[in-house]
């Protein structure tokens, strides 16, 4: 298997999706010949031409309103918010049109169609380049929305966003880009069943720690540390928040009775927030030892210094602590 | 253009403002949820705009949507099972009078949000022209979407890369209560088209030939260059906003002015009548349009309610 950084792995995705699908193009800003703010394109537009690999005016509105008129006339689009903040310009077309259209036309219709846009923090981007916007999607029925965490998920779940008949919000923290590992290029899979499915990354009896995205990088980190290494420890990664896979991490608690979820984005409204929610109102209740806790980012601004930046995000000694208390508290 | 073609406009226009003037009805007798924006004044341009595109022509519609269904070749039974939410509705109730759709005719769907679709229509062309198919897209919406910046967003990307949408704007000079003419700064419409390197023009969009010839030219237009292109069709909505309009925001010497000069449907009957149609034949199509809505109504009336699905599930393909 060739050895990849997430972003390659996206971007042979990518090129597995041109090459399979006619009416597919990629738009989006600074995508052809500077090859993406983040290279996840580069390359792209040599290969497939200027019909195909579309370099847009910075007019993100448009870009993801162009991607709903080509889907529902019979192309599947892939679309690119070079900055998932910018995804706020673009709320109309994914919030009103994409994500209601086939349910509002009856079934009519369908959007298939991806925005991919570089999410969260750690690069000193500061406020407006930097937010985990994920939880607003999840909000909208009529939406998925996919969270990858390394090369070999982002180029799975890429696919199986691109044969799913519905629009997805595909959001890669910038942070998982240079991450480097084998990755087993598969084919175009035949359905989307891999979307909506979290995965154990370990398996353990004494904590379940749910995270997603970067953040998933963190906790894996945490939990080797030596003064864990007496405890075991679960780990799921969410991978699709929307539908989220809420029935594998009741599963997990009740082996065992303890939850922590790990985000970056603020606690309110959240991923992190719902799934407790989730799992404080089923069968696993009952099996819980003690309350579930939200390891969450602070409600703050992103700020741009460096130190100021790992005090608003859950830092990898954060969780170490966190898991302590959890299962030393019980004990 | 021949008298036949003249009777279908006519009979358009007719099946336009009595499908509406029965759903008021309707409305008042309490058969109706919700509300609706009512098109009643403004027939002519939702019909010579579709009747002179083809049937895989494309268009997009608005909130004040009937008339361009209905002249798109929707089944007005279909549209009144709609809005009384019955299975047999276009949408199967989902979407009601704002939001229906019928892509087996080339409409791609009527939008609740001002501008809405003005992107959409964008990116149906690019498929259009990806694809290689010979048609355009017809994109309508009011004069108060021209303040949106989707609109500046769509004109610009729509002529940047060619592609053939025929802008038509339905200037009826009032979004919901704001005066077109307090709202646009520059004070034309064309001319923001033109600054993005749009053709356009302003038409009477109460003259149905008018605005039958002026579509078919850019039609063809739009064809051959492959470029996009701008209508501005000046007409007058009579009723209010919507249903909860009260019109304090403009005269009602200004609203009987439009009804008794300008209505485009006296206006044509008059020139049907000068260029020697019979009487006749235009009785004859009114009996024919009444008794289509009367029929339509009645059946979508006895017609099964939509059935209480799984509404999650339905929000996903």
């Amino acid at each position: 298997m060739p050895e990849m950084t997430t972003g390659q792995a996206i971007k042979e995705a990518l090129s597995l999706c041109l090459d399979s699908n006619d009416t597919t193009f990629i738009a989006g800003e600074d995508i052809g010949v500077y090859g993406g703010a983040f290279g996840v394109t580069d390359g792209l537009l040599e290969k497939y031409g200027h019909e195909r690999i579309k370099d847009t005016p910075i007019s993100e509105d448009v870009i993801a309103g162009l991607a709903v008129g080509a889907a529902i006339t019979g192309s599947k689009p892939i679309v690119e918010m070079q900055f998932s903040d910018f995804i706020v310009n673009a709320m109309d077309p994914i919030v009103n049109q994409a994500a209601k259209l086939h349910f509002m036309y009856g079934g009519a219709v369908n959007v298939p169609m991806i925005v991919r846009g570089a999410s969260g923090a750690g690069t000193g981007a500061a406020a407006q380049h930097s937010q985990s916007l994920e939880s607003w999607f999840c909000h909208v029925p009529g939406l998925k929305v996919v969270t990858p965490s390394n090369p070999q998920n982002a180029f799975d779940l890429l696919l199986a966003s691109f044969v799913d008949p519905n629009p997805v919000i595909f959001m890669e923290h910038k942070l998982i880009y240079k991450l480097k590992s084998e990755v087993n290029l598969g084919p175009m899979p035949s359905d989307s069943s891999e979307l909506g499915k979290s995965k154990v990354i370990q398996e353990g009896n004494d904590i379940t720690v749910v995270s997603y995205s970067n953040m998933v990088n963190s906790v894996i980190s945490a939990a080797k540390e030596d003064s864990l290494t007496d405890y075991s420890i679960e780990i799921i990664d969410l991978l699709t928040l929307a539908p989220m896979d809420s029935e594998s991490v009741i599963n997990s608690v009740e082996k065992t009775k303890r939850l922590l979820v790990c985000q970056e984005a603020p606690a309110s409204s959240s991923v992190g927030s719902t799934l407790i929610s989730e799992v404080a109102t089923s069968r696993a209740f009952k099996a819980l030892n003690q309350s579930p806790e939200l390891l969450a980012g602070l409600h703050s601004p992103m700020p741009s210094a460096k130190h100021l930046e790992t005090t608003v995000i859950p830092q990898e000694e954060d969780i170490v602590q966190k898991i302590k208390e959890m299962i030393e508290n019980e004990q | 253009m021949s008298k036949e073609n003249k009777l279908e406009l006519y009979r358009m226009m007719l099946l336009i403002r009595l499908f509406e003037e029965a759903l008021e009805e309707m409305f008042s007798r309490g058969l109706l949820h919700g509300t609706m924006h009512l098109s009643i004044g403004q027939e002519a341009t939702a019909t010579g705009a579709c009747l002179a595109l083809e049937k895989k022509d494309l268009i997009t519609s608005t909130h004040r949507g009937h008339g361009h269904c209905l002249a798109k070749g929707a089944d007005p039974y279909k549209m009144f099972a709609e809005l009384l939410g019955r299975e047999d509705g276009y949408c199967r109730g989902r979407g009601g009078s704002m939001h229906i759709a019928d892509l087996s005719n080339g409409n791609l769907g009527a939008n609740g949000i001002v501008a809405g679709s003005l992107t959409i229509s964008v990116g149906a062309a690019l498929s259009l022209k990806m694809q290689k198919i010979e048609n355009i897209v017809l994109c309508f919406f009011g004069d108060g979407a021209v303040n949106e910046g989707s609109f500046h967003e769509a004109l610009n990307l729509a002529s940047l890369w060619d592609l053939p949408v025929l802008f038509v704007c339905e200037n009826n000079q009032y979004g919901m209560s704001m005066a077109s003419e307090n709202a646009v700064a520059g004070g034309s419409i064309t001319q923001r088209a033109e600054s993005y390197g749009i053709k356009s023009v302003s038409i009477d969009g109460n003259d149905v030939e008018e605005v039958y010839e002026t579509v078919s030219k850019c039609k063809e237009k739009i064809k051959s260059s492959g470029k996009p292109m701008f209508i501005e069709s000046i007409t007058y909505r009579y009723r209010g906003h919507s249903k909860s309009d009260r019109n304090l925001y403009r005269t009602s010497d200004e609203i009987n002015f439009w009804k008794e000069e300008k209505d485009p449907l006296k206006r044509f009957i008059g020139k049907l009548t000068e260029e020697k149609v019979e009487i006749d034949e235009l009785k004859k199509v009114e009996v024919e349009v009444k008794n289509l809505i009367r029929e339509s109504v009645k059946k979508a009336l006895e017609s099964p309610e939509s059935p209480k699905t799984n509404l999650e599930e339905d929000s996903y393909a």
